[in-house]
C-alpha cells in the first residue's frame, strides 16, 4: 500500500531531472521532457479535479442511495437502478463531447464528466450496502425505539460503510482515468503530456504522462482501499 | 399490566387475530404458546406497536399504546427477539447500552448497568464486553440479547421465542437464568415460543393460541389438568400430559415431611420430573428431599403416581 504513494514521490523528484535520459532513449527528439507545466503542478491539478468531481459525486450518490432505500423512496429504485446502469454505458469520451458545447472547453467539461461517472458506483453500492444490512438488527432497532433517522444514522450506515467506501474508491479510480482525457477538451491534467505526445509524435510525453498517472491511480486504490478495510473489519 | 381487548388483526384477507382479549398482570411471566401461525408473534408485536392492529386496543397500565409517542413507547419496553439482532458494528457493551445509550444516560450509569448485566446473564469471560457478536457463540450472543433486553429496567419485556434457534442444553441453561431474573425483578415477561415444555416451565400462567384466538389461559397445571376441549387436550400432549405435569410440579408440594430416606438427596425446590429421573438413576423408589441442603422430608414413587391433589 506504501509503495504507490512512494513510486509517486519517487517519479515527481526524478522526472524533471531526467531529460538526459529520455534523450539517451530517443536521441532525435529536441524536447524530450515536457516542461509546458511542471509535473507537480499537473500532479495536483488532476488531484484536484478527482477530488472535488468525486466529493460532488459522493454527496449525491449517497442522497440518492439514501432516498431510495427508505420507505417512501422505495418506488424510485428501479428507476434510479435504470438510470445508473445506462449511466454507465455512456463512454467517458462521450459525455465530454456533449458537454463542449455547452459548457466550452477548460476544466468545467471534465468536471462535469467525471461527476456524472463518479455518482454511478457509489449510488450502487449505498444501495447494495444498506439493502444487504441484517433485517434482524434492523427488526431489533426498530423494537427498542430508533427513530428512523437515527436508526440510518447509528445501525444502517455505520453497516454499510464498507460497500459505501467501495463505491467511492471505484469513483476515485475512474475519476483519475477520466480526468487523464479531460486534457483533450482543454483540461490541466496528467493527460495533457500523453494528448501532446500523441499528437506531436513525442512518445518520451506520453511515458512521462502514463507513468504519473499509473502511479496516481495505484496510489488513491491503495489509500482508500486500507481506509475501506478498516472500516469493513468489523461491520459484517 | 398489559391488557388487550378484543384485539384484531388481518393481513389482507388473513385474519391472525381474532376479537382476542387478555390481561397480563403485574410481575407476571406470561407465555403465549401454539403452533406457527396462530397469531402469537403478531399478538406480541401489538404491545410495542411493531405490528398496528385493526380494532380494539392495546393498553398498558390503562393507558392505549396507541395514544404514545412511538419512540418512548418502545424504548420503556424490553424486546428479545429469536434471531437476536445484535448489531455486529457494536461491541457486547455497546449493544448492551442500546437502550440507556438512546435515553441519555451518563457514562458512569451505563457502564454500571453493563458490568451489571454481564454478571446477571453469567457473561463473565475477561474482555467480553469489548469484544464483537461474531465472536461470541449462538447461546452468548443470545445472553447478550436478553441482557440488551434488559438494560434500562423495563417494567415490561416482550421475548419472541428467543431460545428458539439454541441447543437443548444453553436452552435450559437459559431458561434457568431467564426465570431466576424475572423472579428477583418481578419484570413483567411476555414471552412467545411453540414449545410446550419451555412454556409450562416458564409461565406462571400459559395462553394456548389457536387460530387468532385464545384457546385457554391459566396456569400449566389447569391446562394439563382441565382440557377445556379437545384440541388444547391434543396440544397439551394427551396422555404425555402427566409427564408435562411431573416437570412443573415441585418436590416440595408432594413429600412427606419429617420422614427419612436412604439415597442422595434431591432438592425441595426441584420438579417431580427430577426425582423421578434421580429414583431411576439410583434405583430407589423413594428418596430423601433437602431444603438449603438440610433434610426436610421424603417423596416416594407413589407420590409421584398419585400426585393429583
Amino acid at each position: 500500500m506504501i509503495f504507490a504513494p512512494l513510486l509517486l514521490v519517487a517519479l515527481l523528484l526524478v522526472l524533471p531531472h531526467s531529460e538526459p535520459w529520455f534523450h539517451a532513449w530517443i536521441p532525435t527528439l529536441s524536447h524530450p521532457l515536457y516542461a509546458r507545466t511542471s509535473f507537480l503542478a499537473l500532479t495536483l491539478s488532476h488531484l484536484w479535479l478527482v477530488a472535488l468531481a468525486t466529493f460532488v459525486a459522493v454527496a449525491i450518490g449517497l442522497t440518492l442511495g439514501v432516498l431510495a432505500t427508505r420507505p417512501t423512496g422505495r418506488s424510485l429504485l428501479p428507476t434510479v437502478r435504470a438510470i445508473a446502469v445506462i449511466g454507465q454505458t455512456f463512454p467517458p469520451v462521450a459525455v465530454l463531447a456533449i458537454a463542449v458545447p455547452l459548457l466550452g472547453f477548460g476544466a468545467a467539461p471534465t468536471l462535469l464528466a467525471l461527476t456524472l461517472y463518479g455518482v454511478l458506483p457509489v449510488l450502487g453500492q449505498t444501495v447494495a450496502g444498506l439493502d444487504n444490512v441484517s433485517p434482524a438488527a434492523l427488526h431489533a432497532a426498530d423494537g427498542m425505539g430508533y427513530g428512523r433517522w437515527r436508526r440510518l444514522w447509528d445501525v444502517e450506515l455505520p453497516l454499510a460503510a464498507g460497500p459505501i467506501m467501495a463505491g467511492v474508491r471505484l469513483s476515485a479510480i475512474v475519476g483519475v482515468g477520466t480526468a487523464t482525457i479531460g486534457s483533450a477538451v482543454g483540461a490541466t491534467t496528467l493527460g495533457s503530456p500523453i494528448v501532446e505526445g500523441l499528437v506531436g509524435n513525442n512518445t518520451a510525453y506520453v511515458v512521462q504522462g502514463a507513468l504519473l498517472v499509473g502511479a496516481l491511480a495505484l496510489s488513491i486504490d491503495g489509500l482508500l482501499g486500507s481506509v475501506e478495510r478498516r472500516i469493513r473489519r468489523n461491520r459484517r | 399490566m398489559i391488557e388487550f381487548d378484543h384485539v384484531h388483526k388481518r393481513f389482507g384477507e388473513h385474519v391472525v387475530i381474532d376479537d382476542l382479549s387478555l390481561r397480563v398482570e403485574d410481575g407476571e411471566f406470561f407465555v403465549l404458546v401454539g403452533p406457527s401461525g396462530s397469531g402469537k408473534s403478531t399478538l406480541l408485536r401489538t404491545v410495542n406497536r411493531l405490528v398496528h392492529i385493526d380494532a380494539g386496543n392495546v393498553r398498558i397500565d390503562g393507558v392505549d399504546v396507541a395514544t404514545q409517542d412511538v419512540e418512548t413507547l418502545r424504548r420503556g419496553i424490553g424486546y428479545a427477539i429469536q434471531s437476536v439482532g445484535l448489531f455486529p458494528h457494536r461491541t457486547v457493551g455497546e449493544n448492551v447500552a442500546t437502550v440507556p445509550h438512546l435515553l441519555g444516560w451518563s457514562k458512569a450509569e451505563i457502564d454500571a448497568r453493563v458490568e451489571e448485566l454481564l454478571i446477571l446473564l453469567k457473561l463473565d469471560e475477561p474482555g467480553i464486553v469489548d469484544r464483537y457478536p461474531d465472536t461470541l457463540s449462538g447461546g452468548q450472543q443470545q445472553r447478550v440479547g436478553v441482557a440488551r433486553a434488559l438494560a434500562a429496567r423495563p417494567r415490561i419485556v416482550l421475548m419472541d421465542e428467543p431460545f428458539g434457534a439454541l441447543d437443548p442444553v444453553t436452552r435450559e441453561s437459559l431458561q434457568a437464568s431467564l426465570k431466576a431474573i424475572q423472579r428477583d425483578t418481578a419484570t413483567t415477561i411476555l414471552f412467545v415460543t411453540h414449545d410446550m415444555d419451555e412454556a409450562f416451565g416458564l409461565g406462571h400462567r400459559v395462553a394456548l393460541m389457536l387460530d387468532g384466538k385464545v384457546a385457554q389461559v391459566g396456569t400449566p397445571l389447569e391446562l394439563i389438568r382441565q382440557p377445556v376441549n379437545e384440541r388444547v387436550r391434543e396440544f397439551v400432549g394427551g396422555s404425555r400430559a402427566r409427564l408435562r405435569e411431573l416437570a412443573v410440579r415441585l418436590v416440595r408440594d408432594s413429600m412427606r415431611k419429617g420422614e427419612i430416606a436412604d439415597g442422595d438427596a434431591v432438592d425441595g425446590g426441584s420438579s417431580l420430573q427430577d426425582a423421578l429421573g434421580a429414583m431411576l438413576t439410583q434405583g430407589r423408589d423413594r428418596l430423601p428431599v433437602h431444603e438449603d441442603g438440610h433434610p426436610a422430608g421424603t417423596i416416594l414413587l407413589a407420590d409421584l403416581v398419585a400426585s393429583r391433589e
